[in-house]
């Protein structure tokens, strides 16, 4: 039982379909409403797609779980509305401290880039981020249904359509959705019913989660001990999340017996030996969690996407699960609109399993290489890792060998095959592929942000002489101009300095802020043709 | 290949001795510790990527 929070009950309602007996076939049903489920729901929302979410259950996260939520989901629920609410609720941090058995390692600081509108990253319990997600899903409730007790047992993929079996309170019935998006976690039923592979690397290695509250004086910093006198030959984790409740997280090793280990006889001496005997604290939420790093073979079966933990699965060194499954929903709900709305053909969305099967492969390259220097395999394994952490304490050229997780970046897409390569020269800025980076700008008077100011649909963003044009079309395809100079100001140079673009630039952006294609000088028969690679147009 | 195979260790003898001097009283363990420490020392001296990729291919085989 928690003493800091109190888990919301969501009522079950009957929905009108079961009531009637008749199916009525729905543009989006998306599975699971976790993080990544009720995020899919608002950016559909945001884009005019009526969608119903299913969930098994009636409440948020129990546990907190995901901590650690890096810059780029931020801004993408900031597109959501919710991101303010998030960072002001959630525990900032910079400063990292490794430890290395009885002394101090080194400290590190994130310095994070000044000139974002958000933070590099917040520390938050899953279970506040759940529950403003669905707060915010209720305001939109003429396009998003949430149905809670509504459990998902079979499905029958077609051509056109999947027609799903749900069970309720009232019993089982039947629906249809042209498009399906799974979103119901590690354990997805629905890539079991599709039979999709999920293979990856299990790790033979149990870990401690334990939550507690105490009011001590520890810095707002995230500590990590590899081999701590306190607890010998293992790891540990020391990390601030909102209401006075730290995160510790502790190795077990493999022979570690999980429903021993998570008895408070024994969880509490652990936490006293890491804390001092002196440290008053109590227990809110134990788990002892074993982890794989693993992805599913296909994020597109048919009319079916998966995304979050449904896809992959990782190591949760570098907070590179949530961050990750947020990213996978804005580089999915663009796409299907497109394709729901005919202005792009079905197999575009082909192009979601290209860049985000990429993304994933590389944060589970990251996670993998953090478990192997936290838990190394072998004896000559573990010798290196200790001469690293060895020599980290007097010099500084060891420290960046040091991996105690590497904190989830975006993963450009470099190779995506709707990126147009660069053809003019460009020495630095945003590369086809990468996500925009934010910078301060003035628009109408007033200052803001240039991720809040782009389009919902594509963008041109244009440094130097403004064109004669408002927007650029393709078909039904609209771009929207913004010059630099006309419809905003770059209010400290940054805009001009994080987009190589001293001598003129042209942005051709996506509507998920990534960088589609650009050039020095504004050309229309270019934009046009980069715009039709970017939407898979043949 | 980046890497240098031709003679380049000044004292070849004199460095020798003083590498096998070093280890001669020490334990198993202890010099796997220092020959690690050693590597990674040399590896940051050296920094180049595919020098140290064909340097430890050279090793393996």
């Amino acid at each position: 039982m928690l003493n800091t929070y109190t888990w919301p009950e969501y009522p079950y309602v009957q929905s009108d379909d079961q009531k009637n007996g008749t199916v009525k076939r729905k543009p989006v049903i998306v599975i699971g409403a976790g993080l990544i489920g009720l995020s899919a729901a608002l950016d559909c929302a945001r884009l005019g797609i009526p969608v119903i979410i299913l969930d098994d259950n009636n409440t948020v996260s129990i546990g907190s779980r995901a901590v650690c939520y890096a810059k780029r989901p931020l801004e993408i629920w900031d597109r959501l509305g919710i991101a303010d609410k998030m960072v002001e609720k959630g525990i900032s941090w910079n400063v990292g401290k490794v430890f290395f058995k009885e002394d101090l390692a080194y400290e590190f600081d994130l310095l994070p880039e000044k000139g974002h509108k958000m933070p590099a990253m917040i520390n938050l319990q899953q279970y506040y981020c759940e529950e403003f997600l669905v707060d915010e899903v209720m305001k939109h409730s003429d396009l998003i249904d949430l149905r809670w007790k509504h459990k998902l047992i079979s499905l029958t993929q077609h051509d056109d359509h999947t027609s799903l079996q749900v069970e309720t309170p009232d019993g089982i019935f039947t629906m249809e959705c042209d498009w399906m998006i799974a979103c119901d976690g590690a354990n997805s039923m629905v890539r079991d019913m599709v039979k999709a592979d999920f293979t990856g690397q299990f790790f033979q290695d149990r870990f401690l989660i334990a939550d507690v509250v105490m009011k001590a004086d520890f810095p707002t910093e995230r500590w990590f001990w590899f081999d701590p006198t306190f607890h010998k030959n293992q790891s540990a984790l020391l990390h601030k999340q909102s209401d006075d409740v730290w995160r510790l997280d502790f190795q077990m090793g493999w022979d570690a017996d999980p429903k021993e280990a998570t008895k408070p006889e024994n969880v509490i001496p652990l936490i006293k030996a890491m804390l001092g005997n002196d440290t008053e604290f109590e227990l809110e939420w134990v788990s002892i969690y074993q982890f794989a790093c693993r992805r599913i073979d296909n994020f597109r079966y048919g009319r079916i996407l998966f995304a979050g933990d449904a896809a992959h699965q990782v190591s949760p060194f570098g907070a590179r699960g949530a961050n990750t499954g947020i990213q996978d929903i804005d580089n999915l709900t663009w796409k299907l609109k497109m394709v729901m709305d005919g202005d792009a053909p079905i197999e575009f969305m082909d192009s979601y399993d290209e860049e985000r099967a990429f993304a994933a492969d590389d944060n589970l390259l990251n996670s993998t290489r953090s478990t192997d220097f936290i838990t190394p395999k072998s004896k000559s394994s573990r010798i290196f890792r200790d001469a690293v952490l060895e020599l980290s304490k007097k010099y500084e050229f060891a420290r960046p060998l040091v991996n105690s997780g590497r904190l989830s970046m975006p993963t450009p897409y470099v190779n995506s095959s709707l990126n147009t390569a660069d053809e003019d020269g460009f020495e630095a800025g945003v590369a086809p592929g990468t996500n925009c980076a934010d910078a301060p700008i003035i628009a109408d008077g007033a200052e803001g942000w240039l991720l809040n100011k782009l389009s919902d649909d594509f963008t041109v963003l244009v440094f130097g002489d403004a064109p004669d044009k408002s927007e650029i079309k393709l078909g039904n395809i609209r771009a929207q101009v913004i010059t630099v100079g006309a419809q905003i100001e770059d209010k400290a140079g940054l805009l001009t300095q994080r987009y190589d673009a001293e001598d003129g630039a042209v942005y051709l952006i996506r509507p998920d802020h990534h960088v589609a294609a650009r050039w020095r000088k504004f050309d229309e028969g270019k934009i046009i043709a980069a715009l039709a690679r970017a939407t898979g147009q043949k | 290949m980046s890497l240098n195979l031709k003679r380049n260790i000044e004292r070849p003898d004199d460095f020798y001795q003083e590498l096998i001097d070093m280890q001669r009283d020490m334990e198993e363990d202890q010099v796997q510790v220092m020959n690690a420490k050693l590597i990674l020392i040399l590896s940051n001296h050296i920094g180049d990527h595919k020098t140290l990729s064909e340097a430890m291919s050279l090793a393996k085989s």
